[in-house]
């Protein structure tokens, strides 16, 4: 049982690791594009296992209740990014806006990057997990310039400076974390270990605990995209490849906010330190609501739901700072959901930009006549994200309106307001895009794969419907830790 | 050795750095600038060198030595050769006044003593106060990161920023040697991310400089 669990846990770093190797190495579009998702399908089927055959705690390597979930959603993610990235990349080398090296460059990245964010989910050492979150970092920030343009090369620039002073603060949070563990478990490995450091965080000094968690939340409050520093956040969606945006918006936002848990975890577990709710609540709340209006003045397709992104990780931010179990629940869900939805949308989006030629939403129009397949999918997806039931994320949100009336009725009233002129902007943008008269003269059909796109809304919507017993328990059992 | 001399030399050289992250912030040739980064890192090297002395802790000495031939000799040859190649050599303009910077810097440097001396009332004194001197390095350098304009004079202000948390880590005792590996060998990969991209906004715009970057913003309408 446990053999089982060590190895998978082992090899869901290993496959993406040596897959990437592979990969740079190979070359050929077809081969290795198809190698890209047998490597990412085998390491979703293999974090599966760790449902079943759950491994001990290891010096470097933990999966508990909290990433295990977040594990299989990232493989899973990965897998489907991975299907649709083979037909995006397909129509990419055609119009030659990449080239056959690259594609190489690309796909050995695309796995590097799989790599680092399982092993920023896995780690069970707070400076290990750090490296991870840092590596996830640079490889998009390769990935992000890809396209050598102009307008790349500027996102991927601003993208790195940011993350990297970001990572920064979120090292010297991690240093003084260490700082305070080192004076109750003495010095050494134990000090960066989670498994120790939970358990023992009752007795840390609370000063210093609060003052990292400030460094640490600025830090990877960066990555997770939080106003105010979500500067990079639009330009590095809209400039890189698609397949990237899907994963930058499904799971590295996600990674990122994790960490920010596992650090909450402590705060919790210590009385005297301060919540980290309102911090977590000021964030979210500017995050939401300065997005929801940014939504208005969107002229870039890929950037609109960039900011849609922010807004959403707003709200998640927002739910986890209220905190109690049933907010919390509803933060973990609208995170599962989010990245779920988003991601789809971005698949669609993807195509359509491919297939029209262009990402400004003014040329647009009429997706349903020209792309049904596409136009009515990316009309599931807006729905879906701006949080119409009977999807996933009207649950979600619901849940954390309703929570939020409970515990602090007067700020429901932002909360609501942010998510009704958000909902305003994305249905205005949407009837544009996808109703009356189709636009543009070059109206090529794209060999797109929609499988991915309507697997992940499939999930949605049953999500919506009916959330599987397993799910709420272990939903429920994570939400009450995280206090 | 005498426990007070221990502190006072470790105070001196925490000090130190923090008074030569001031003189980066000041300079306004690309020279000088590299110039006072290497010394910066030299610094470092003498800081951490030490703390592996008093803490017993050989594996510092790596850190030391990685901080010494790396970060002050190597980097800024390297980014001198660039300069020159770009031709770039000339006087660097601040967003912000001298003067002004200046204050902002003082400004810091007193936050970081206000938050951090409080905070850690348990931490034994040496650790503390070398963890205020570290974060005013920190955010010495993320001032610098943000009143200059120049893509090399940013990559300079994100380096001493590193300079800070190197003895931020190597104040904590104890701290296990992965993590100082890791900081060197990312800044080893910033450091060839940063190349790549030199040399990539130079084949697009023949200039280095980020305003001539910035009227590209993508939502031109």
């Amino acid at each position: 049982m446990n053999a089982i669990g060590s190895f998978a846990l082992v090899a869901i770093l290993a496959v993406p690791a040596a897959a990437a190797a592979i990969l740079a190495l190979l070359p050929g579009y077809r081969v290795t594009a198809r190698l890209n998702i047998a490597a990412s399908l085998f390491t979703f089927v293999i974090a599966l296992a760790l449902f079943t055959a759950r491994p001990e705690p290891g010096r470097y390597l933990i999966v508990d209740d909290l990433n295990v979930v977040f594990i299989a959603l990232n493989t899973f993610v990965a897998f489907t990014t991975s299907v649709f990235s083979a037909s995006y990349i397909g129509h990419e080398l055609e119009t030659g806006r990449l080239t056959p090296v690259y594609l190489r460059f690309y796909h050995a990245m695309y796995q590097i990057l799989m790599f680092a964010m399982n092993l920023a989910l896995v780690a069970n050492n707070i400076g290990l997990m750090w490296v991870a979150i840092e590596l996830a970092t640079l490889t998009t920030v390769l990935m992000v310039g890809i396209y050598r343009t102009p307008e790349a090369l500027e996102a991927a620039w601003k993208y790195f400076i940011l993350g990297s002073v970001g990572i920064a603060l979120a090292l010297f949070g991690t240093i003084l974390v260490y700082l305070a563990a080192q004076a109750e478990v003495g010095e050494g490995m134990d000090a960066m270990a989670w498994s120790v450091l939970v358990t023992h965080a009752a007795a840390f000094d609370p000063g210093l605990l609060n003052l990292a968690f400030v460094f640490l939340l600025l830090g990877y409050g960066t990555k997770v995209g939080l106003a105010p520093l979500h500067a990079w956040l639009p330009d590095a969606h809209a400039e890189g490849p698609t397949p990237i945006s899907a994963v930058l918006s499904g799971l590295l936002l996600n990674v990122a906010l994790f960490a920010l848990l596992r650090f909450k975890l402590l705060l919790a577990a210590n009385a005297g330190a301060l919540a980290p709710g309102p911090l977590m609540i000021t964030m979210g709340l500017v995050s939401l609501v300065f997005a929801s209006f940014m939504l208005y003045r969107r002229r870039d397709i890929k950037r609109m739901f960039a900011y849609s992104s922010i807004e959403h990780m707003g709200i998640i931010t927002f739910a986890f700072g209220i905190g109690g179990p049933l907010a919390n629940f509803a933060g973990l869900l609208h995170m599962t959901m989010h990245s779920l939805t988003k991601s789809a949308i971005f698949f669609g989006v993807g195509h359509i930009a491919q297939a029209r030629g262009t990402q400004r939403i003014a040329d647009i129009r009429g997706l349903t006549e020209s792309h049904p397949m596409l136009g009515w999918g990316l009309v599931m997806g807006v729905v879906a994200i701006a949080g119409m039931p009977p999807l996933g994320i009207f649950m979600s949100e619901f849940l954390v309106v309703s929570s939020t009336f409970a515990r602090q009725p007067l700020l429901a009233l932002p909360l609501v307001a942010g998510l009704i002129i958000g909902f305003g902007a994305l249905m205005l943008r949407l009837q544009g895009l996808v109703f009356g008269a189709p636009s543009g003269s070059r109206d090529t059909q794209v060999t797109a794969s929609y499988v991915p796109m309507f697997a992940h809304l499939g999930l949605v919507l049953l999500a919506g419907v009916y959330l599987p017993a397993p799910l709420v328990a272990w939903f429920q059992n994570v939400a009450a830790r995280l206090g | 050795m005498d426990a007070g001399l221990q502190f006072d030399v470790a105070h001196l050289l925490a000090g130190g750095l923090v008074l030569v992250s001031f003189m980066l912030l000041y300079q306004d040739r690309m020279f000088g600038l590299l110039n006072v980064f290497a010394l910066h890192a030299f610094v470092l090297a003498l800081s951490v060198a030490w703390q592996a002395f008093i803490q017993d802790a050989p594996h510092l000495y790596v850190t030391a030595a990685i901080a010494l031939l790396f970060k002050a000799v190597i980097i800024p040859v390297a980014l001198h050769r660039i300069v020159l190649r770009l031709g770039i050599h000339r006087t660097l303009e601040t967003v912000v006044g001298v003067g002004l910077t200046m204050l902002a810097g003082m400004g810091l440097v007193a936050l970081s003593i206000v938050i951090m001396l409080p905070a850690a009332v348990d931490a034994d004194p040496l650790a503390r106060e070398d963890l205020a001197f570290a974060l005013s390095v920190v955010l010495l350098g993320l001032l610098m990161m943000v009143t200059r304009r120049n893509a090399v004079s940013q990559v300079v202000g994100f380096m001493s920023m590193e300079n800070g948390l190197i003895l931020a880590a190597t104040g904590a005792k104890g701290m296990p040697f992965v993590v100082e590996i890791s900081v060197a060998f990312s800044i080893l990969i910033a450091f060839i991310v940063i190349g790549i991209f030199l040399f990539r906004i130079r084949e697009r715009f023949d200039t280095v400089d980020l305003q001539a970057l910035e009227m590209f913003r993508g939502e031109r309408s």
